[in-house]
């Protein structure tokens, strides 16, 4: 069983299925980390706090834009909302794509006309996510700014758009995955980043 | 596995009907929007063939593909060269040169659609034919209990009414008992299939019987306008024995729900007060069909097409 070469840290929780092939780029820790200090960057880019709306694209930006609430809570000591908005319905390849991609949930509390929407994801890499992402939002309304985090940014963009805010750049192979593993539906779940590439003589 | 064309339940597993249903679930919240539409299926083109008449299932197919983008177009008997003889294939034939990335269609005779389906490359989503099956009617049927009472097995579902002739009612057995759900059939003698036990269900020959104790009371349609042979001696006995009141639902459990897939003859198969008020839910069954019926557009419509054919020789 080739499982070994996987970089494994105290925080690893036991749960999270490891894969040959699989490297632990950022831990529960890190990303707690990040995640404050991009909370920090968004405090000093945006002076009107009461207008922030988190937008998380499921379902890796849903913790993560909890998180990154819990922290924005802490430092303007003031309620901020979160939304979770599916983008698959917007999305630029379901023509090619044979099987249909399962539908994740929509959940927008409140109007978005004339607040500052920060976009949470996950990993970015081609950019069409968030521009799908961007279609979605302006069918519920017309925001006043639209900002984007993401936890990682992979690089390999294929449009033109900019990440706003990013937890950490991870140059990738375009054949490689990049996860965010953990994410069980509770709060809590520590949460991983694994580089996941597909390990040829893995069965060997 | 949802295959190309949607043309029975019967064809379909349970995990096939949970994906529908969970799909369904989701495009319910686009419904609920400001802006109820996605460019989802934008520059799509669905066809509604209709060969029978049908208000509710046409226009919630139509609404169902609209909000997704694509372009709907009606195509009914009436007013259309079905009316001068051209053969059903024929039709098809001329409707698929239009280039169609799904057909919807009806038709009075049993099989129609699959036949169409054989002969097209677009997919074929069947939206009644016959006494065979009316897959859609019975997904949203699903998808109604289900919000409704939250699971699907272990409940019993009592359907009346004219199981014999009702595609509604085949539909509905299939996907009840996939579901785990227990399912009783009650009608008059004459209108209960030879064999129905066969399809896992309990025939019931009095309207007390099939309700004691049940979730869930599916009424059907009569048709009096397609009762040729006399089923049943007089609409007023009908009505008496096997239309649904107040009266004959206490025997079911206290939160049963009444459902019709409509249009209701008031007073017929059921009482007028009880086709208005809870506990049917004849309604929501009407606004569950948008946003099931977009699921199924969604999960069939748009896929990759078929490479383009060499022209035969």
């Amino acid at each position: 069983m080739p499982n070994e070469p996987t970089v494994r840290t105290e925080e690893t929780p036991a749960r999270i299925e490891t894969r040959p092939g699989d490297r632990v780029v950022l831990d529960n820790r890190g990303i707690q980390r990040a995640l404050a200090r991009i909370a920090h960057e968004v405090v000093e880019r945006n002076e009107d706090l009461s207008n922030l709306y988190l937008v998380a694209i499921p379902n890796g930006g849903v913790p993560l834009a909890r998180r990154l609430a819990a922290s924005l809570e802490k430092i303007a000591e003031q309620d901020v909302l979160v939304g979770v908005l599916d983008t698959t319905l917007y999305r630029d390849d379901l023509v090619a794509s044979g099987e249909r991609p399962a539908l994740r949930r929509t959940e927008m509390p409140s109007m978005v006309d004339g607040r500052i929407v920060i976009l949470v994801d996950d990993v970015a890499k081609t950019g069409r996510t968030i521009r799908a992402a961007m279609d979605a939002l302006m069918d519920f309304g017309r925001p006043s700014r639209v900002q984007v985090v993401a936890l990682i940014d992979r690089g390999h963009r294929e449009l033109p758009i900019k990440i706003d805010y990013v937890g950490k750049n991870i140059p990738t192979h375009p054949q490689e995955t990049v996860e965010l593993r953990g994410y069980d539906g509770s709060d809590d779940d520590p949460l991983e980043v694994v580089v996941h590439a597909e390990v040829e003589d893995a069965a060997s | 596995m949802i295959g190309r064309d949607l043309l029975a339940i019967s064809d379909l597993t349970a995990e096939d009907l949970w994906k529908i249903l969970e799909t369904a679930e989701h495009m319910q919240e686009v419904g609920r929007r400001d802006i109820k539409k996605v460019p989802t299926l934008r520059g799509r083109t669905i066809i509604n063939l209709f060969f029978e008449s049908s208000t509710r299932t046409r226009t919630s197919f139509e609404i169902a593909g609209k909000r997704l983008s694509a372009d709907v177009v009606n195509f009914s008997s009436s007013g259309s060269s079905l009316s001068k003889d051209e053969s059903i294939l024929d039709t098809a034939l001329t409707l698929e040169a239009m280039a169609p990335d799904v057909v919807v269609v009806r038709h009075g005779v049993a099989g129609v659609p699959r036949r169409i389906a054989d002969a097209l490359d677009a997919p074929v989503i069947n939206a009644g034919d016959g006494a065979h099956e009316h897959p859609t009617q019975a997904l949203l049927d699903l998808f109604t209990v289900y919000q409704e009472k939250g699971h699907l097995e272990g409940l019993s579902v009592a359907i009346v009414g004219d199981i014999l002739n009702s595609r509604v009612a085949r539909s509905n057995i299939h996907a009840f008992t996939k579901m785990g759900a227990e399912v009783r059939v009650a009608a008059p003698p004459t209108m209960l299939p030879v064999g129905v036990e066969s399809l896992g269900v309990k025939p019931c020959t009095s309207l007390r019987e099939a309700v004691d104790g049940v979730d869930v009371v599916m009424v059907l349609r009569i048709q009096l306008e397609r009762l040729s042979g006399a089923l049943f001696p007089s609409v007023r006995e009908y009505a008496a024995t096997f239309g649904l009141d107040r009266e004959k639902l206490r025997y079911a459990k206290d939160d049963v729900i009444v459902m019709h897939p409509g249009p209701v003859n008031r007073g017929v198969e059921l009482a007028p007060d009880l086709a208005d008020h809870r506990p049917s839910v004849i309604l929501e069954q009407v606004r569950n069909g948008v946003a099931l019926r977009m699921a199924v557009l969604y999960l069939i419509a748009g896929r990759a097409p078929a490479p383009i054919a060499e022209p035969k020789q």
